[in-house]
Parts: C-alpha cells; structure tokens; sequence
C-alpha cells in the first residue's frame, strides 16, 4: 500500500484516457458526418447547401488540423472562432502518457503504448497533403479510400483506448494495493 | 391522307410486295382494300411513319393486317393457324401486322411479350370467329377509351404550340428535307388532337396526314391502310364495322388496343371498312405531298429519319426517324413535355436503323416495329425470358380477351421477334394490302431486314450478355516476337459484350468508358486480374445529337435516386425495377403517356428508356435560387513582364472579336481587373463616358472600392467594354511595376464573384510576389535532369487550395493561364484552378513577337475558350449498380460527398475518371450500370440535367476479364493514379507502381494460360499494347527522368493527365505518326465534301523514318512535320511551297495553301486532325538535322535514349521482372 509515482501516472493516464476516449468518438462522429450527405440533388444544386456542406468539411478538417492557427493573415479573421484543434491535444496526450510511464519504469505499459506513439509519430510528420498544415486535407477528405481509412482509425483508437482505461485503471488499483 | 398514298400507289405498285411487307405492319389491311399495289407503295413510307408517329400508328397498322388477313381469306386463315409464332414469321405479312400491333399493345400492356404471342393467334381468331374478335375489339376499345382520355390531355399538349413547334424545330434541324414533314407533322398534331380524342373522322384524316407524312409515300398508302384498319378496329370495339375515320382516331390513342380490335374488325367484315380506310388513308396520304418529298429525299434510311421527323407529332416523327427506339425513346419522352431531340440524334438514329435495317424504304417502317420489338423485349426481359416468349405468346394470347389483344398485337409486332414485328409490320401492311400471303411476304421479308430483327429478338431473347468470349482479344501474343504491335489504324474502344440490343442502346465510349469492359465478379478476381477497374468520363463533351427532354416529372428511383434509362427493366405497364438498386418503383401516369407517338402505356418507349445520353430541362425543383446568369470576370497581370510578353494585345483582339459569342443571355456580366503590385478594378457602369480606373494599392486587405459596378451588363456596358479592350494594351506600356500582387487580386476576384459565381479567367506571367500567396522560385535547374528525387511536385502553400475550395463554394471556378518563359511554381498556382473546377492553360516561354507559334496557339486556345459551352452550378454524381463503389476521383473538382463533384464550371473539354472497387460479390446480376448525372446551369439560365447511363455484363472466369480490357482507358487511369502517386509519394515511387502495373497483369495472364513456355513473354491481344503505352507514359514528360525537363512542363503535363478526356490524353502519351509524302486517297474518307487520306499508322521509332520521306507526328497539342534530308523535291515543292531541303526555314508553323494535289491532301488531312481538339494544336515543320529535331525525337518512344530504355528492352525487362 503505498502512493508510488507509478500509481499517480496511472491515476492521471485515467483521467486522460477519457480524454482521449472523447476524442476518439469526436473522430467517429465527425468521420460518419462526413460520409452522409443527402442524396436528393435539389440539395445538392443548391448553393447555400454546397456552402453549408463545404463550411461543414471545412470545419471538420480544421478541427483536425495539426498545428493551431496559421490561417492566412486577414481572410478569415471573421471564422477565427472554429474551436481548438483536436489532433495536436491528442497526440500530445498521447505521449505525454509514454514519458510519465518511461519514468516510472512501467515497461510493459510503455510497451502497449509505443506502437500507437509510433504511428503517432508517422501521421503527423507524413501527412496526407504535401506541405500542408492540415492533417485531413478538404479536397482529399472526401475519397471513399481515405475517409473509411480515417474511420477505421478512429475506431481502433477507440478501442485501444477503452481497454487501456481499464488496463489502467487494473494497474493503479494493483499498484496501490501492491506495497 | 388515302389519296395521297393512293397516289403514289401506282408508282410503287411494283415495290408494293415488299414495301407491303414493311407497311403491312402500319396499315397493311388498310391498303388491300384500297389497292393492294398503291397500298404497298404507300405501305414503305407509312410504316415510317408509323414509326415515328407512334406506336398507336403502328397498332393501326396492325388493325390494317388485321384487315389485310380477312382480304386474303387465305391469309387470314393462315393467321390463324398462325397463331404459333413460327408460322407468323413465315407468314410475315400477316405475323408482321399482328407484330406492329402488338409493340403498341405491348407497351400498352405490361405483359405485352405473353400478349403478343397469344394476340396473333387471337387476331387469327378472330378472323375466324369474328365474336371473338368483337370481344377482344370491345375489350380493346376500353383500352383505347381510357388511353384515349389520356391522350386528350396529352393531345393538348401536343397541341400546344410549344410542343410542337419544339418538335417542328427539332426536325427541321435533324432534317431539312424533313422540314416539309415537319409541318405536315405539325398540322397532322394539331389535328391528332381531335383524332386521338374522339375516333371522329375528321381526326382520322389528320392522323393519316400524320402517318403520311412520316412514312415515304409509297408506304402512305399503308399506312393510311394501316391508320384506316386501325381506327376500324378501334370503332370496331364496339361496332366492328364502324366507319374508318373513327377507326383511325381510336387506333391513334388505342393502337395498341386497337390492334386487337383490329384484328377482330379484319377478321369480321371491317376488312371492307379498313380497305375504304385504306382507300381514304391513301387519298389522305396522296394530299401529303410534303411526306412524300421527304420520302424522295430521303435515302431509305434517311426516309425513315425524315418519316419519323416528318411524324406528324413531331415527336412521333422524330422518333421513327431516328431508328424507331430513338423516336420512340423521344416520344415517350415527354407526353406534356416536348422531347426535342437534336436533328443529329435522329439523324444518327436513321443511319443506324438504315445500317441495322439495311436498304428499302421499308426499313423504316421495320425499325418501327423493331422498336417496338425492342420494348417488348425489354419488358420481357425484365419480365423473365424474352426470347422465348414470342414463340410461345401466340399460343397463349388468344384466352385473354382485351388484355390479349393487347398483348395479341405486340406478339405480332414482337412476338417473335420485337425487332421483326416492325419488319414484319411492314411486309403485314403489304401483305395486307395484297392478299396473296406467300409471295408478297416473300418479298417483304428481305426488306424487312430480318436479320437486324432476328439478331435483335435473338438478344433480347437470350439476354445472354455472356457470351462467348471473343476469341480474338484473347489470343496469346508474344510481345518479344511481335515487331508491329501497334496497328496501322487507330485504336478503338471495344465494345462490350452485350447483346446487340443492349450494345445499341449503351452508353457512347466517347463518353464514357470503363477499363474493364467485362466487370469481374468478385474483388478476388479483380485483384487476380491485377488490372486497375475505374471509368472514364467526358461528360460535357459537345455532342452533335443529345435528345433533350422536358418534362414535368423526371423519372428517378425513389431509394437511390437513379434517372430512369435504357438498362431499367419495366416489370408490368405500372412498374420499373431500377437498375441500381434493383428496388421497385412505380411508373408515374405522365410517364406512361408518349406524346411523340400519341400513345398510352408505353413507358419503355419514351426517350428516356430509348438513349442512354440524354438531357432534361430540369423543373424548378431542381433549383433553390434562381439559376446565375453567365458571370466571367478577367483578372489580367499587367507587370512589366506581362508587357514585355504582349499577351494583352492578343487577349484584347480575342475578346473583341468574340465578345458577342461568349455564351449567355441577356443578363451576361462581364468585368476586368489588371494587377501588378496594385489592385485596379474598372468601372464600366452604363452611363459612363469612357471606362473609369479604380486603383487598390493596399493589398493586405482587399476591398471592392465600387462592388456594384464592376461586373457589368455585357449588352448594356458594351461600348465601355469595347473602349476599355481597345485601351487596355496600351494602357501599361510604360510600367516598370514588376511584382505581381496575384494573391490579393484573386482574393478580390473571389469577393466581386461571390454574390453570383461564375467564371474568373486569370493571366499570369511570373511568379507571385507580393500579397498572400507569395510564392518562392523551388527549382533548381541542375536537377532537371536528374534520375533520383523530383521534388516541388506539390503546393507550396496552402493559399491557393482554400482560395479554390472558397470559390467553390461560391459557385466560382478559376481558370488559370500561365504564360511565362520562368519558373512559376505550377504545382502551387494550379490548386487555384484544380479544386474549383477550372482549367489550366501553360504557354512556356511565351512571346507574341520572338514565339509567334505560342501566340498563335494562345489565339486559337482563346477562341475556343471564349465560345465553347459553358456550365454553371454544376454537381456531378456517378451511381452505380449496388455492390460496387467508388473511391478515387481524378480531374478538377471538389469532392463534396462520396460519390459527389463539385463543379463550379464544367467545360466541353474537361475529363474525369474515377477508380472503382467491388464491394459485394455480383454472382446475382449479370449485368452492371453506371451513371453519371450532371446537373448544370446552362449559359442561357436553364437548369439542365444531363444523364449518361454505361451498361457493362459482369463474368466470372479470369480469362473473359481479360478478354474485356480496354487498353486505353486502364493506361489513362493508371497515369491518373500515377500522378497522384508522384505528389502524395515520389516521381520514382510513380514510376515504379507503373512498371509494375505491366509486370502483375501480364504475370497474372501467364499463370493463367498453363501450356505457355516460360521464357516467352505473352499478352492477351486485348493488352498487347499495354507494355508499349506504359513505357510511352513513362517517356511523357509528366514521368520522365533523366531527360530534362523543366518542373513547370512537368506539373503542367500532370495536370493535363488528371483533367483531359480519354481521346485528347492518348495522343499526348503515345502520339500518332503518319508517313504524309506518299499520300493517296486510298481508303479515304469523305467529310463535308473533303477528300481526307487515311495513311496508315508508323510506329514511334526512327527506323520507320526514312530520309526519303515527310512525317507528320500528332501529338494531341502539337503536330511536327519532319521532313528528312533525301525527301523528294516535288513533295517540298508542292506541299511546302520552297525549291528543295535547303531553303526551308528554321521555323515553319503552317503549310501554305497551294493548289497542287499533295498539298491538298496533307492540308485536307491535317486540318481533318484539328478539328475537335479542344487546344488547337501548333504546327511546327522539323527540317531533319536542325536543332528543332530533339523535340521531335523524344516523342520516338520506341526508340533507346540516353535514360531510357527502347520497347524491346523494356519488355525484356519486364520479362525479368516476371521470371523473378
């Protein structure tokens, strides 16, 4: 029974994790917004409705995005106020988890995690549009392949995260009870 | 109308028997009373007629037969025997009447195909026991009662002046000698109202007029009998022997019931009333001169197109003309609504019926019914077997009373053969007309163009998509022994293997095409094929024919929204199974009316189901603002550099001439904008003395210093606008401003446009360097030639991509022309076309003085630019059949859903192409449908929907996959893919995945044919080229390493992959070279009264070039003529205009027009080259051994160069890849 470092690192990588948890289902609703779309075409000519949809997109990906607020100086000072960027908050709680756990030497959970930081890693310095500040790319979003792969993510994400909440939570209680 | 027919009677009393045959279908009874020879005459042309006016003629035309058999007691006895169908063929005349009025019945009646079988024995019944027929008649007669309320409203319409005249016009477009028709068409409209309402007499006549008028005027007679014999039998309902005015009128709006009817009146007594019809149609048809001039002047084919245009309801006429599905499908097309079909289309439609039906005026009459046939098959088809229902329908048919007769008369027509009951109808008419059955039918038969029937019913019949694999794309090639793989004529598309019915309605390949031709079943037999699967598409492209259809209701499938097409099968009359998604939808009552023909519950005959290409004018619940007027705004770079290039004056003199043919109404606007490090917006609102000049100069925020005044009124502004493009040249000759503030100025581009959308059109001279979207020169010019990393393929700022998806948005699309001799990051600037559905225009090193070919290639391009159509608002949505899916789309747009493209703009020129992926296994269909829809704002603010709609069969063996692959669109998909693969991974990344494309599919074809040696490398014949269009790709510009090339030259040939049509992109990958001294007229062709020679295709090696000879390469946007050393002075002198070799020039960019044979003759052809290019290409003349001869040379991809491998190592490569 003691309050190791280790058991603080998982009582914080629990409260995180639901972080990340709301994060992953952010993803699938925004993913699954996406891919609906009315199909009546008196919709679809519509203007307002491309705009709609478009600004809709838009949004989206600028949640998305990778890097908070280099938008292009002067045109969109009035659609400043699109709500903070969930990728960066994510990846960096993310591996904030993987430094708390390096330190407390809890290898194994480290182990879990390293796959996931990697590929972390790999979606954020090879992202889909070349020199691009968006990690979802509008004109790119929308194909069929990228989309259901962009899905699938967020649902393995999900999963990964939901049983590492438990294994979590395993851990901390094991940990406390553990002298 | 009798008389006419009558008249023509005489004269064609010789061609009667056949002719008889053709008419006997419209009104063969009609004309045995009458006379049989004049009746047979008239019987030709009346079965075009009834054609084209509608299947209620031909119905008529049936109750003609009916008439006829009853005439020939012998015939008519044999009818009834008949009554199997066999026995119908044999005995054409009467079976082919029976046939024509069984389509009408047919389409009628949902269970026509039964019907019909059984409707010739019932008609034969009836002309045993005239009781039975009565029943069937009255039976029929409340068919025709119903149909004919229909057709009232309908009929009004019809007789609305917008109708017709609509009709009248389309017509006359299609066919001059028509026009005459038209009118007759048109008149005969107005009178069919009263025909088709009330069986009046008086509406009869006009309904013959109508018939005559369409048929040739030998087969008047015919029709006229078949219209009297109709209009009996539909009196006949009730009263067999009614007068044959009445007859007509109820035959009109009942055809098909009529037919029935008919049969029984024929069979009864009416036969004497028809024979008066026919006597009186025939008079009719003498009064309608203008039918028969248009006979006259019509070929036999063309007679049939004219026929149907002459088609008293235009829409009717159109039809028949146009090969009766396509009339038909014009008819159908809108009962309230007019369909006008393009002249084009009908006429194209009458070529091919006349190709289809052969020769004989007859034939047109044929293609009615086989149109008919058509229908009837594809309702049986959907139904269950076609095929076999005609034969067994007539035996059936006869139990059904009124549904039977019905059915009775498209077993007649169908029965058998849905294509043959036209045919038949024809030679029935004259059999009618002549009793004697054996001999006119005889004779008929061959007029009637059994084959065409026969193979059509045999298709319809089988429905056996699957057929035997063509033995001929399969055969095994050994590409390492093949020395000429590339033909000597150029590539077609092949045609998928469907049934000849199914092949006639399918989609153009101009249009669009699928690189697969054969659908694999399954994802696992895709994959093992290693062949990419996708379609491309040229959806706007300019068509000669399109028929364009109004209509109040535009018939879609309520689940997945498909348009009704060609491919959809119709369960009954009331019910369609869509073709997508296989879910059953109603038939909407407007649907089932044909306004073209005047007939009721034909929904399988109406344009839309006739013609895989279609338009609608759509309703305004199609629109929820209304549709933008034709906005363009010009944004022109006046920088020192811009000045210095000169492009002003060449824009400038463009406009100008053009300014009235830019596509619009009368609410077209139009504005400029110049830039340089400053903004300047002008001010032309009317009322101005001369063009006010606004100056921004403060560039980090833009702002519209008058927003109401720059875009103008092109009509009202137009003096300022003309004052304005006189100055503008000369206004900056004097600068020595050299930035170029692009950013800012398509920011305030974006803000004038955003309240309507529509078009900005930017020249650009250098690279942007003030502003927003400043951009930085990237490219090293050492590693142009450079065989390892290309980079800078990509963006280099985001700016331009969310400016375009802004734009977009907006409904606004930018087309971007770079003209500059220095590097002007492309990858960058083009985002701002790419995204918003603009095109991309690159003139290197362009100047109007020092590069005069790119000043004239800048000229033509504008010309083109500034007049071709134009689309507004456009959204593009791709179906298809469930179970496959999209992914991938390639060209400029911006996907707004998964299966939508945003098109602020579409242009005639503009290509796409989209990859494919078999979700669900397609062991339960066998056939698979795309289409694409584009719903657009034309430039005269009309919301226009036009449809493509491509059928494919799907198999399930590897060896039909193959056997299916259409080499040309799997190498443009692949450079497609290809290039999205250079920007998102690597140029060498890209080049490999296309090496390896030919590696799989040629590895996983070996594996598949066992007995093959293994050393030897073997390509099915269908891919034998696709080795040597890989290694073309690989040589293009876009892909090629080691050679230098410029990163503008290469962005802009990427960009040109992703946005050309199919046909315009295989001439930049692999050009066409032509040996041009020795020229002859063998095998040439005629084109507006040009002789052009068809030399025969060289292949890309310079061992093919002699010193002796002249070469012409074509390589899409640029022709070179090589001109060897040794070439024969007299082809220099004659063609070039100089003395020998040595005094031709450096630079010679066109052929001077001299008056010697040879020069005819290459200018003929090089100019039958050019047309239709959507960039005119330029010419330059290559003297062999001058500097020019590099550029030349390189499009020799056969050949070995410094970097490259040459054909024959390369597939020794790809042999090694394979053995590894």
């Amino acid at each position: 029974m003691a309050f190791t470092f280790a058991a603080f690192c998982y009582m914080l990588s629990l409260v995180l994790c639901a972080a990340l948890i709301f994060f992953a289902i952010w993803h699938i609703i925004a993913f699954d917004e996406l891919r609906t779309d009315f199909k009546s075409p008196i919709d679809q000519c519509n203007p307002v409705h491309a705009r709609e949809r478009l600004r809709n997109i838009e949004r989206i990906c600028f949640l998305l995005r990778k890097v908070r607020g280099t938008a292009p100086r002067g045109r969109r000072k009035g659609k400043a106020d699109r709500g903070p960027e969930l990728v960066l908050p994510e990846y960096s709680i993310h591996s904030l988890f993987c430094i708390m756990f390096l330190c407390a030497q809890e290898w194994l959970t480290l182990g879990l995690n390293v796959p996931l930081l990697f590929y972390h890693f790999w979606r954020y310095f090879h992202c889909p549009a070349d020199s691009s500040e968006l990690a979802y790319d509008p004109p790119a979003v929308m194909n069929a392949d990228t989309l259901s792969y962009c899905q699938k993510e967020a649902w393995c994400k999900l999963a990964f995260y939901l049983l590492s909440f438990f294994y979590y939570l395993y851990c901390m209680i094991y940990t406390l009870v553990s002298s | 109308m009798s008389a006419p027919a009558e008249s023509p009677h005489p004269a064609a009393s010789a061609r009667i028997p056949p002719k008889l045959g053709g008419a006997a279908a419209s009104g063969a009874a009609a004309p045995a009373g009458p006379g049989p020879a004049p009746h047979q005459q008239n019987g030709p042309a009346q079965s075009q007629m009834q054609v084209p006016s509608g299947y209620g003629l031909h119905p008529q035309n049936y109750i003609a037969p009916s008439g006829h058999y009853p005439q020939g007691p012998g015939k008519m006895t044999s009818l009834p025997l008949d009554s199997q169908c066999g026995d119908y063929y044999s005995g054409l005349y009467t079976v082919p009447t029976q046939n024509v009025v069984t389509p009408n019945t047919a389409s009628q009646q949902p269970g026509a195909q039964h019907m019909y079988g059984r409707a010739p024995p019932a008609p034969h019944i009836v002309g045993s026991a005239p009781g039975s027929f009565q029943g069937a008649a009255s039976s029929t007669s409340h068919l025709h009662t119903s149909a004919s309320q229909l057709y009232s409203p309908f009929v009004n319409h019809y007789s609305s002046p917008a109708m017709y005249s609509a009709n009248s016009s389309v017509a006359s477009q299609g066919f001059p000698s028509t026009c005459g028709h038209y009118a007759m068409s048109t008149v005969s409209n107005a009178a069919y109202p009263s025909v088709s309402y009330p069986s009046l007499p008086a509406g009869d006549p006009y309904g013959q007029q109508m018939f005559t008028s369409q048929n040739a005027p030998t087969v008047r007679p015919v029709r006229d009998n078949s219209f009297s014999g109709h209009s009996t039998a539909i009196s006949h309902p009730s009263p067999l022997p009614p007068p044959p005015s009445h007859q007509y009128h109820q035959q009109q709006s009942l055809s098909g019931c009529s037919t029935l009817s008919w049969s029984a009146s024929g069979l009864s007594s009416t036969q004497d009333n028809l024979i008066r019809n026919h006597t009186g149609s025939l008079a009719t048809a003498n009064s309608n001169p203008t039918n028969t001039v248009a006979d006259s002047l019509s070929c036999p084919v063309m007679q049939n197109v004219k026929p149907l245009k002459s088609s008293p309801v235009v829409s009717t006429v159109l039809p028949g003309a146009s090969r009766r599905t396509p009339p038909a499908a014009d008819r159908p097309a809108e009962p309230l609504a007019s369909v006008t079909q393009p002249s084009e289309l009908l006429q194209q439609k009458g070529v091919d019926s006349s190709s289809t039906t052969s020769s004989a005026s007859p034939m047109p009459n044929s293609y009615d019914a086989l149109e008919g046939g058509s229908y009837p098959d594809m309702l049986s088809s959907s139904a269950s077997s076609p095929a076999p229902d005609p034969a067994p329908e007539p035996d059936p048919a006869p139990a059904p009373s009124a549904p039977q007769p019905s059915k009775m008369a498209k077993p007649f027509g169908y029965g058998y053969p849905t294509l043959q009951p036209g045919y038949q109808n024809a030679t029935a008419p004259l059999n009618s007309g002549v009793p004697p059955s054996s001999p006119g039918y005889s004779g008929f038969q061959p007029y009637a163009q059994y084959p065409g029937m026969n193979q059509l019913s045999s298709s319809l019949g089988g429905l056996s998509l699957q057929s035997s694999p063509q033995p001929e794309s399969l055969r095994p090639v050994d590409l390492t022994q093949e020395r000429n793989i590339l033909p000597t004529t150029p590539v077609w598309a092949p045609v998928p293997n469907l049934n000849v019915d199914l092949k006639k309605l399918n989609c153009s390949p101009d249009s669009f095409r699928c690189t697969l031709t054969n659908i694999p079943q399954t994802q696992a037999l895709l994959n093992k094929a290693k062949l990419p699967l996708g379609l491309l598409l040229h959806p706007f492209r300019d068509l000669t024919q399109l028929p364009v259809i109004t209509s109040n209701t535009i018939v879609r499938c309520r689940s997945c929204r498909t348009y009704i097409n060609p491919f959809v099968s119709f369960i009954d009359q009331r019910r369609w199974k869509c073709n997508l998604c296989y879910r059953v939808n109603d038939v909407p009552e407007e649907f089932m009316y044909n306004p073209l023909t005047r007939s009721y519950g034909e929904p399988h005959k109406r344009p839309e189901v006739q013609n895989s290409t279609v338009e609608f004018i759509a309703s305004s619940d199609y629109m929820l603002r209304p549709p933008q007027p034709a906005v363009y705004l010009f944004v022109l770079d006046v920088s020192h550099n811009a000045v210095e290039a000169g492009y002003l004056t060449i824009l400038c003199q463009s406009l100008l001439e053009n300014l009235d043919k830019l596509p619009g109404d009368s609410r077209t606007r139009i504005g400029f904008m110049t830039f340089d490090s400053t903004i300047h917006f002008y001010n032309l609102q009317e009322g101005l003395s001369q063009p006010q000049m606004l100056i921004v100069s403060d560039i980090d925020d833009v702002f519209l210093p008058t927003p109401d005044s720059l875009l103008v009124n092109l009509y009202e502004s137009k003096e300022l606008i003309k004052d304005l493009l006189n100055a503008l040249p000369s206004m900056f000759t004097n600068t020595r401003e050299t930035h170029s503030a692009l950013g800012p100025a398509l920011q305030a581009a974006f803000k004038l446009m955003s309240p309507t959308g529509g078009r900005v059109s930017v020249f650009q001279t250098q690279l942007p360097s003030l502003g927003a979207g400043l951009l930085q020169s990237r490219e090293d010019p050492n590693q142009r030639s450079s065989t390892k990393v290309v980079q800078h393929l990509g963006p280099a700022t985001d700016f331009y991509k969310k400016l375009a998806l802004d734009c977009s948005g907006q409904q606004t699309a930018v087309d971007l022309f770079l003209l500059s001799s220095q590097y002007s990051d492309l990858a960058s600037l083009a985002c701002v076309s790419k995204y918003s559905a603009g095109c991309i225009y690159y003139y290197p090193s362009f100047h109007y003085t020092h590069n005069p070919s790119q000043a004239e290639k800048l000229q033509k391009d504008l010309k083109r630019y500034l007049t071709r159509k134009i689309g507004f608002e456009a959204v593009m949505r791709i179906r298809c059949t469930k179970g496959l899916s999209m992914h991938t789309f390639h060209g400029n747009f911006f996907v707004r859903s998964t299966d939508l493209l945003s098109l602020a703009n579409i242009n005639p020129d503009a290509g796409f192409a989209v990859q494919l992926s078999i979700e669900e296994n397609l062991t339960d269909t066998s056939l698979v449908c795309f289409q694409t829809a584009l719903l657009y704002t034309s430039s005269k603010g009309e919301r226009r929907i036009r449809v493509h709609t491509l059928c494919l069969p799907v198999v399930s063996s590897l060896a039909d996959v193959y056997a299916g692959v259409d080499v040309q669109a799997a190498i443009c998909l692949l450079a497609n893919m290809a290039v999205d693969r250079s920007i998102s991974s690597s140029l060498s990344d890209a080049r490999d995945a296309l090496v390896n494309a030919v590696v799989d599919s040629l590895s996983a074809y070996g594996s598949t044919v066992s007995n093959l040696q293994h050393s030897a490398l073997v390509a099915p014949n269908s891919l034998k080229l696709f080795p040597l269009y890989v290694l073309a790709l690989l040589k293009q510009k876009a892909f090629r390493t080691g050679t230098s090339t410029r990163l503008d030259d290469r962005v802009y040939a990427m960009c040109q992959i992703k946005c050309q049509p199919l046909v315009h992109l295989m001439k930049m990958i692999h050009p066409n070279l032509y040996r041009i001294d020795r020229l002859t007229d063998e095998g040439a062709i005629h084109v507006n009264d040009r002789v052009v020679p068809q030399p025969p295709l060289q292949k890309l090696s310079a061992e093919k070039l002699t010193r002796e000879g002249a070469f012409l390469m074509d390589c899409g946007s640029v022709f070179y003529i090589w001109i060897g050393k040794s070439c024969d002075n007299n082809f220099i002198e004659d063609v070039l205009g100089y003395p020998n070799f040595a005094s031709i020039p450096q630079k010679m960019t066109y052929l001077p027009e001299l008056d010697t044979l040879s020069s005819e003759r290459a200018r003929s052809f090089i100019t039958w080259l050019r047309d239709n290019r959507p960039l005119s290409p330029v010419l330059h003349v290559v003297k062999d051994e001058s500097p020019a001869k590099t550029e030349f040379f390189q499009h020799l991809i056969e050949d070995r160069t410094e970097a490259a491998f040459s054909y024959y190592e390369f597939l020794l490569h790809i042999q090694q890849q394979i053995c590894k």
